[in-house]
């Protein structure tokens, strides 16, 4: 330790030193795991990264811009978080490479983001960083949690101590964001070196941690009351499954129950604007085009869009409360039966929205093995796409009828269980790829539990904005241009001023060419088509199918619903679910597992092994019932 | 959990030490000073145990991460919460609640001072000397 950390007046001297008035130019933000990075990132950049309360969310290097008041921007590097500069994992990699200047600019300058709540361990980091000699400003997150724990501290103190400027915010309330944009202008110095710890010791480093937080009177808060409470109810023994079964089951409900009235409501404005737009023009091929090809198929997806927003409005809740940490450690034993780690449970879990930010999340798994057994198994995890499809089907064949009294319902059980089919397909496919080519040591598993915290509703809403974003870009891009091309194919070969028969269109001599193959399936052309297209993204299939009854001039005045019933028997039914329970049809799947896996053997596997097993799976479904 | 489980539970945990001492021959000096401390690993810790790290039996690489997480040699752990079935168990350590599998808490050996033990119990948070 310096001299000049025995004078309490020289942290506060140096800050009021004359500001520089050159701005930052590139700043990067590095701290460690669920400290609050991307949440500050959002705030200061005004973008909208994915925030949630456990650690590693952020795997990858988001930059934006920060806008100062004088109109001058600075851009923000958000990094993955890390526990020191000796990186393990991909995401760590990444956090490494980009302020070593390996990957890119080295940034100029650096936020170090630590949490208040527990700053002698987090201070830990702050020895690396500060050795790389960059002007960095000390940014302690949670001072609201900090203030409401009785803790305390002295940041003139820690200044001093740290030889760097030292600021108490709370990011999620955006208190205390005037001192980093100070920083970031320029108006801070730059750090005053000190003498730092050998940073390979680790207990010198914890030890020299500790001094500068007693130096600086940081009085640890007391343990989170709440978070101990409600653990002793999430993780009892007995109380803790059965929460969890009984959330999940209050999920499922949610989205068919809860969901249905907006369902009718988005579903009444299209058939209300088709209508519209059938009568306002005049009877030709662009009417039939709008209205059978667009109107009753991207419609027919689109109206499955407040059924996938319940299912992220949950997901969001259970990440940004902190609930899904406890979820992965229940899981654990599970995980551990079938050869991989708890680590592996929550990019699973985040499966169950979409497998490309899973596949991607995958990264914060230390071991390559590990991490390439989740990524293969990803996909078998119900995503939402494959919701519309399930919701369809099973509407349209399994009646509302209450089991076990009013208690459980056939519907939500049905979901329930195809949900539980593709988790087992993803169980047993680790078990075999764990015992076989991905075989490997078991590392140690090491998970840390955040704190509960209240998801806020700006945070959840601005989710389900994002989400309906996706969803709906999906629909006016892949599927729109599906449609289109079905369409088109539908009025091939036009003969006599006239488009032909569904039945001896070009689509419909596709569908028929394939027909033998699915025909043990119990599928018919129909269905044949809408799984060619389906290949695309797996809803395709639903606008398809909405296309295709509604140019059949026998069905075309029926409910999806109820034309589904002429074309597929219960079996057939309960087959195309089974298939789309284990089929891999998503091609921006397929292009991730290519770019994590640096090529196309794996997802080439994945697809024919996935193939496979969907098609042997309905060929047993078919067969099952009758 | 009632107390009564808990003493039963407690029980147990003499039964392993007793065994160990048996083999290492420290079974004089283990059962005539009770208070003094005890090799063990924290896997042998009950909800609400503290014991003080000795040292960690795994590589180097993986130690490393564990000391990043405050597992140091000298810190106090407390047992914490555990998923049914006792495995993986949360460990409060350093201010954090880090969640170890059983493999992994068998290779942290600790002193356990029965005495410190109790003081476990109101949750305060462990400090490095």
């Amino acid at each position: 330790m310096s001299e000049c950390s025995d004078c309490p007046g020289c942290g506060s001297a140096a800050v009021v030193e004359l500001p520089r008035s050159r701005a930052l130019k590139t700043v990067a933000l590095v701290g460690p795991p669920n400290s609050g990075k991307t949440t500050l990132f959002n705030r200061l950049t005004g973008l909208r990264q994915k925030v949630a309360n456990f650690p590693g969310v952020t795997v990858e290097q988001h930059s934006g811009l920060a806008e100062l008041a004088d109109g001058r921007t600075v851009r923000i590097v958000d990094l993955p978080g890390i526990y020191s500069m000796a990186p393990r994992s991909e995401d760590e990699q990444v956090a490494h490479d980009v302020l070593t200047g390996k990957r890119g600019d080295a940034p100029e300058a650096v936020l170090l983001v630590l949490d208040s709540t527990n700053l002698a361990r987090h201070l830990m980091l702050a020895a690396p960083i500060l050795s790389l000699g960059k002007p960095t400003l000390v940014i302690l997150n949670m001072a609201d949690d900090l203030r409401n724990r009785g803790g305390n501290l002295d940041l003139k103190a820690l200044s001093a101590q740290l030889g760097a400027p030292v600021a108490l915010i709370n990011a999620r309330g955006g208190e205390g964001l005037g001192q980093v944009f100070d920083f970031l202008a320029g108006a801070m110095p730059k750090p005053q070196p000190k003498e730092l710890p050998v940073l390979q010791d680790i207990p010198k480093c914890r030890q020299w941690a500790g001094s500068v937080g007693s130096k600086a009177g940081y009085r640890a808060p007391a343990p989170p009351k709440w978070t101990r409470r409600l653990d002793a109810v999430f993780l009892h023994p007995v109380a803790g499954p059965v929460i969890f079964i009984l959330v999940l089951y209050q999920v499922f409900r949610a989205i068919f129950v809860a969901a249905a009235p907006l369902t009718d409501g988005v579903k009444f404005l299209f058939d209300l604007s088709g209508n519209w737009v059938a009568s306002a023009l005049p009877d030709s091929l662009l009417r039939s085009l709008l209205i059978k090809g667009v109107w009753q198929g991207v419609g027919s997806v689109v109206v499955f869009l407040p059924q996938v927003l319940m299912l992220f409005l949950f997901i969001g809740i259970l990440e940004d409360s902190g609930y899904l940490a406890r979820a992965a450690l229940i899981a654990d034993r599970t995980m551990a039966k079938v050869g991989l780690q708890g680590k592996s449970f929550i990019p699973l879990l985040s499966a169950y929205g979409c497998a490309v930010p899973a596949i991607l999340a995958t990264r914060t798994i230390e071991n390559k093995r590990d991490r390439y057994a989740t990524i293969l198994i990803a996909p078998f995890m119900t995503c939402s796409a494959r919701l519309p499809v399930y919701t369809l089907l099973i509407a349209a064949f399994i009646p509302a009828h209450p089991l076990l009294g009013s208690f459980l319902d056939a519907q939500v059980m049905a979901l329930l269980g195809l949900y539980v089919l593709g988790f087992l397909a993803a169980v047993v496919t680790a078990r075999i790829l764990k015992s076989s080519v991905l075989k490997s040591v078991r590392t140690p598993f090491l998970l840390e539990m955040p704190s509960y915290r209240w998801p806020t509703v700006q945070s959840l809403g601005l989710r389900l904005l994002d989400r309906a974003t996706v969803f709906l870009r999906r629909a006016g891009t892949v599927i729109l241009t599906v449609t289109v091309i079905l369409w088109v194919m539908e009025h091939l070969p036009y003969s006599h001023g006239k488009p032909p028969e569904i039945a001896d269109s070009l689509a419909g001599t596709i569908g028929r060419t394939i027909e033998p193959a699915i025909k043990p399936l119990g599928f018919n052309w129909k269905i044949g088509i809408g799984l060619l297209t389906s290949l695309a993204a797996r809803e395709t299939i639903v606008s398809t199918l909405g296309e295709i009854y509604g140019m059949d001039s026998e069905s075309h005045k029926l409910e999806l619903q109820n034309a589904l019933h002429r074309d597929l028997t219960p079996g057939g039914a309960f087959a195309l679910l089974v298939f789309f329970a284990f089929a891999m049809q998503c091609i921006s799947t397929i292009a991730v597992v290519r770019r994590e896996t640096g090529g196309w053997q794996w997802p080439a596997l994945q697809f024919a092994y996935m193939g496979v097993l969907a098609y042997a799976g309905a060929f047993v479904a078919a067969h099952v019932i009758h | 959990m009632t107390k009564k489980v808990r003493k039963k539970k407690r029980r147990g945990l003499d039964n392993q030490i007793g065994q160990s001492h048996t083999e290492t021959m420290l079974q004089l000096s283990g059962n005539s000073v009770p208070l003094e401390a005890v090799v063990s690993s924290l896997v042998d810790l009950r909800k609400g145990d503290a014991a003080v790290l000795h040292h960690i039996e795994l590589p180097g690489e993986e130690a490393r991460r564990l000391m990043e997480l405050g597992f140091l040699p000298g810190s106090r752990i407390t047992a914490g919460f555990s998923a049914p079935g006792g495995d993986p168990r949360v460990f409060q350590v350093d201010g954090s609640e880090i969640a170890l599998r059983r493999e992994t808490a068998s290779r942290l050996k600790v002193t356990l001072d029965r005495k410190t033990g109790k003081a476990g119990k109101t949750g305060k948070t462990p400090r490095v000397p």
